[in-house]
């Protein structure tokens, strides 16, 4: 079963606040000169951040923000994020894989940003809505 | 860059506890749009049957990111973190985070490999809260990129 697909803008101003809230303040998501320095395209995402996004697709899924037992990602590609009001976006889709019966749901996640996989191997268990 | 394989397994020393927030969670959850009352109101988080907020899923990373300076920043292993990215990452739950939560933090190297001229190494955190009970173990592999 497919689920609806969700939808996140992500401007520089939501890294900006990221890198408050995490702690992480690695310079590649903020300056696009260092970026550049790095062989970067331009300031990218935090994977994290990101992470977080289809954490929240994830929740709004499942139907309650404690659901999450089990999530994990691989980063495959940077999700770049112009200097500009409208950013970029990242859309989340998932199946959902498995409903096991001791009340857990298996998910694969994908994540694309300009059409391309930004994740690979994403995959979430959640406790199945009542 | 190569790292030493003869670093898997080690466990470093169990790190500080750190206070969960609450002030800290409503900050995460409105840094990445999580609007659930949940995050933010205690007493929506009671009728969830927690005691206060609930952290989003990703929220351990505020803690374990930190804890893992003692693995990153080890002068043995050498890891150059101007080349470090992230490569995968897993939080397996026990139970939510929730505000007030004291969380210890112990690290282990569960693997290291050398691939293509790139480092890869695992780390497992292994997170419990005050009375030692698990709350979440989490995984992160990063890649420590080669010389181009």
């Amino acid at each position: 079963m497919e689920l609806p697909t969700q939808t996140f803008r992500v401007t520089r101003a939501d890294l900006i606040r990221y890198a408050g809230a995490s702690g992480d303040f690695n310079p590649i998501h903020w300056s696009d000169r260092v970026a550049t320095s790095v062989g970067l395209p331009g300031v990218i995402a935090h994977g994290m951040f990101t992470m977080a996004l289809v954490g929240r697709a994830v929740t709004t899924w499942a139907g309650a923000p404690d659901a999450v037992v089990d999530f994990g990602v691989r980063f495959t590609r940077p999700v770049v994020v112009p200097d500009d009001d409208e950013g970029t976006e990242v859309e989340v889709a998932a199946k959902v894989k498995e409903v096991t019966e001791d009340g857990l749901t298996r998910l694969d996640v994908t994540a694309t940003c300009r059409g391309e996989k930004v994740l690979s191997q994403a995959r979430a268990t959640v406790r199945t809505p009542r | 860059m190569s790292l030493d394989p003869s670093f898997v397994g080690r466990t470093y020393p169990p790190t500080a506890p750190y206070q969960v927030g609450r002030e800290k969670i409503r900050e995460f959850a409105t840094a990445i749009g999580a609007t659930d009352p949940a995050h933010h109101d205690p007493a929506a988080a009671r009728k969830l049957g927690h005691r206060d907020v609930v952290a989003p899923p990703t929220f351990p990373v505020v803690i374990t990111m930190a804890a893992s300076r003692q693995i990153v920043e080890d002068p043995a292993l050498g890891v150059d973190y101007s080349r470090v990215v992230h490569g995968d990452q897993r939080f397996a739950y026990t139970r939510p985070v929730v505000a007030g939560d004291e969380l210890v933090c112990v690290n282990t190297i569960e693997e290291v490999t050398s691939r293509g001229g790139h480092g890869f190494l695992t780390t497992r955190t292994d997170v419990t809260d005050a009375a030692g009970e698990p709350v979440v173990a989490v995984w992160s592999k990063i890649v420590v990129r080669g010389e181009a």
